[in-house]
């Protein structure tokens, strides 16, 4: 009977995902001895670094009772914008003028790419009240429409070992991405946990009215939110086109899928007001140690799919009964 | 018709019903009292078939039987009315009274004819003059109440187990509820009629079951009991009604509201408050009656900032104006409203007594821009023993706690803002009398400690044990103000039913 807030803190609420983890990593490790190497470890991690940065967007958005489709192609397009700065400026032929950006240029104006499509998913969701699904669905296609312009439908590469340092380097023995994925989610564990902001979060999730009614400007944090989940979508573009050095116009496509799939075997309930962004991290690597094992196992791509579909109805079916058992 | 033997059931630890007895007998309309907490709404979901692990026998009709389900039990013929309705808005009442047992052609499609006909046949029997194709949405929230009944009738229910059945429905609406229910009690079905409003039980029960702490603490006809006795065995100990002392008193003026209109927000050439002016002293408890519709909540929203765009007049607290433009400025000014609907509006179930306490004063425990634990756990311990909420601890979810402790908890969240005027809409409505006590206790003391209060009621006599004066509406009109000591339930009464309507009954 007792479910107090306890449970959006990461302690032993979500110990039966941690628990399904290590069934997983002994299951494969058993069945493949490239498993449980360091190289392939780091590799996991490296892999899902992207998909953690976008997620944990996600969780703050889901958390307010929202959705945010959009994910896969904000990444896109501020991959694309980095790119495209990086390696041409912005040309003005009229005046025959060149507009160089600089490494740290090309990157700032790409993260504020994807802040400025948050900003506008939150601006159109309570400016209108839309229902998020729908404004975010709107924006999966324009800012893919968007991508398509800006590189012609073509991928933007070559863009220099300073640049790809972000996506495939190494920090004090640690890949960079995973780098900047832990500091995202040690920053959003922090406001979620210890802020007015997080408070606010998890209490428009719970009751909107009653929120509203308490004096929180519930407006302003949903664009907070929205705006903080398109950064984050710009910041795992970074990370996508540095990795492959290129910017790719159908890149993330479907990637709200995987996020969205991170959320909820993380433990964060669609309607809102309950869950956690560590737990959503553990959704994360729940899904890039399932699909690193199947590709190390061999299995056909198309498997992949099906198998991953019937993980995630099973980690929400655990978690729904022992949530009730609590 | 229906007995319960020994029926004990345990939630982790906690027992909710312990060796419960008691007996509904046919053409009778018994009455299950007791305060919240006391296990009345456990004890139906086990006659309902929504629980079927308890310890114990039930008996319907003298053969044993246990539910193990809401259809179960309908089978057998007990029905259910639960406070909330559960009717499907966008439905029409046909496909409402008709969810889950429809009828069919023998080509398997609906047949909707026999349902339209067997519908309009239970409307009739209920004297409830409405096409069956009319939407729920479109009807009052006693009509709704109603097509639960006919609901009930359909299945040909020989129980019918009412919950609150009178929280929302105007008193006209009562009368006809009544008449329902003697109509059922003379074709001989057991009717289980749970309520706190006790003078309604004097009017319509034959039998009286008393619950206290998950305890059957007595039982007998209600012709051989009065009021305070009733009272006395559901709280176990006496209660005084207070009245509130210095009648005549003047105060200085807190809270003044002038010419405060609120457009309709679908016709805007009309008003749904016009004119409103009245004011509020330091220390001033002032009631506000109205009946169903007559702009009471619409008034406190407006006050609240929750209508900035439909809004005008001037507002003044202590001096200075208040925007109504959003709740934030308000609460920033020195309001607190305590909603209605606290289960909806006034809390976030989920989370915490401390979390919810601690919401609308999440600046006072933040340093350095995060939030500060002990700090805010001292908050919650503070008006937890203040305010005397019961709860096992500050980390309990406030959807766990009893109705009166969810009105303390919302109580709490506003008084640690410090309000200098605490609005109140409907402050007891689903408490229980201890509670209630409580509450009027409270609200005497913070207006002694110079805070102006505004509460609106619909029980006349909550207003009239509290208030210093008394202000009434109609039709979003201020209609009547009256010094506590000039009013009376007839005055009150006379200047809230609208022109029309009085001049109907005086026919």
């Amino acid at each position: 009977m007792q479910l107090s807030l306890e449970s959006h803190k990461p302690t032993l609420a979500r110990f039966q995902s941690l628990i399904a983890l290590f069934v997983l990593c002994l299951g494969i490790s058993l069945m493949s001895d490239k498993f449980l190497t360091v190289a392939n470890f780091w590799n996991v991690l490296r892999q899902i670094s992207v998909n953690v940065c976008i997620s944990t967007g996600m969780t703050l958005v889901v958390l307010t009772a929202g959705i945010d489709l959009s994910v896969g192609s904000v990444l896109a397009l501020s991959g694309a914008i980095t790119a495209g700065l990086l390696r041409n400026g912005i040309p003005m032929p009229s005046a025959n003028l060149f507009i160089g950006f600089t490494l740290l240029g090309s990157i700032l104006a790409g993260i504020l790419t994807g802040s400025g499509l948050g900003w506008f998913n939150g601006w159109a969701i309570t400016r209108f009240s839309l229902p998020p699904f729908v404004a975010t669905l709107a924006m999966l296609t324009i800012a893919r429409g968007l991508t398509m312009l800006w590189t012609g439908g073509f991928p933007i590469t070559g863009l220099g070992d300073s640049f790809t340092y972000l996506g495939t380097g190494w920090l004090i023995g640690i890949p960079v991405p995973v780098w900047i994925s832990g500091l995202i989610v040690a920053i959003a564990t922090l406001i979620t946990n210890k802020t007015r902001l997080g408070r606010y979060i998890y209490a428009i999730g719970g009751s909107e009215s009653a929120a509203r009614l308490s004096g929180v400007n519930i407006e302003r944090i949903k664009m907070v939110v929205y705006t903080l989940a398109g950064t984050l979508a710009g910041v795992g573009g970074l990370l996508v086109t540095s990795r492959l050095d290129s910017a790719q116009p159908n890149a993330g496509i479907s990637y709200e899928l995987d996020s969205i799939a991170a959320v909820v075997i993380g433990g964060t309930s669609l309607s809102g007001g309950r869950g956690s962004i560590l737990g959503t991290v553990q959704g994360a690597i729940i899904i890039g140690v399932l699909n690193n094992g199947l590709v190390l196992l061999n299995v056909s791509p198309f498997w992949q799919q099906v198998v991953k579909g019937f993980v995630i109805l099973l980690a929400v079916i655990i978690d729904q009964k022992s949530s009730k058992r609590e | 018709m229906l007995t319960a033997e020994n029926i004990t059931k345990r939630f982790s630890g906690v027992t909710a019903l312990d060796n419960v007895c008691l007996e509904f007998q046919a053409g009778k309309v018994t009455a299950v009292i007791g305060e919240n907490g006391a296990g009345k709404s456990t004890l139906m979901k086990i006659l309902s078939g929504v629980y079927s692990d308890y310890e114990g026998q039930i008996r319907f009709k003298g053969e044993s039987v246990r539910f193990s389900s809401i259809r179960d039990a309908q089978g057998c013929g007990i029905a259910i009315i639960h406070q909330e309705l559960n009717l499907i808005p966008y439905l029409s009442i046909t496909e409402n009274i008709f969810l889950g047992r429809e009828l069919t052609t023998r080509w398997g499609t609906l047949d909707k004819r026999n349902m339209r006909e067997r519908t309009r046949e239970l409307l009739a029997d209920l004297k409830l003059d409405l096409d069956p194709d009319t939407l729920i949405a479109e009807l009052k929230v006693g009509q709704q109440q109603v097509v639960e009944i006919a609901k009930a009738l359909l299945e040909e229910s020989e129980v019918i187990i009412m919950d609150e059945p009178t929280s929302a429905i105007s008193e006209s609406e009562v009368a006809v509820l009544f008449r329902i229910i003697n109509d059922l009690r003379q074709q001989g079905k057991a009717i289980v009629y749970i309520s706190h409003k006790l003078d309604e039980l004097f009017t319509i029960a034959d039998r009286y079951v008393v619950l206290r702490d998950g305890k059957s603490i007595e039982s007998g006809d209600m012709d051989g009991i009065d009021h305070d006795t009733l009272i006395r065995k559901m709280v176990g100990r006496e209660i005084t009604s207070v009245r509130r002392q210095g009648a005549g008193r003047v105060f200085d003026t807190l809270f003044l509201v002038e010419n405060l209109r609120l457009k309709h927000p679908i016709r805007l050439q009309e008003n749904q408050l016009k004119n409103i002016t009245f004011q509020v002293g330091r220390g001033e408890i002032v009631g506000l009656f109205g009946l169903m519709g007559a702009g009471r909540t619409e008034l406190l929203e407006t006050l609240f900032g929750l209508h900035p765009k439909r809004s005008s007049g001037l507002v003044e607290l202590d001096g200075e104006v208040i925007p109504l433009k959003t709740p934030g400025r308000s609460i920033n000014a020195g309001l607190a409203l305590v909603p209605e609907d606290r289960k909806r509006d006034g809390l976030v179930l989920d989370m915490d007594v401390k979390t919810n306490i601690s919401l609308t004063a999440l600046e006072t425990i933040e340093q350095a821009g995060l939030l500060n634990q002990a700090k805010e756990t001292t908050l919650a311990r503070k008006y937890i023993a203040d305010l005397r909420i019961k709860t096992p601890s500050e980390k309990q979810a406030a959807k766990n706690l009893s109705g009166g402790n969810q009105q303390k908890i919302v109580l709490s969240k506003w008084l640690a803002t410090h309000p200098k005027l605490l609005m109140m809409d409907e402050p007891t409505r689903g408490i229980d009398v201890n509670a209630k006590a409580e509450i009027y206790k409270l609200i005497g003391q913070l207006a002694s400690d110079g805070m102006g209060i505004l509460v609106v009621s619909s029980e006349i006599p909550e207003l009239l044990a509290i208030s210093d004066r008394i202000l009434v509406m109609c039709e979003g009109t201020l209609t009547a103000e009256m010094a506590i000591e000039d009013a009376s339930e007839d005055s009150i009464l006379k200047a809230a039913i609208p022109k029309t309507m009085s001049e109907r009954v005086n026919e």
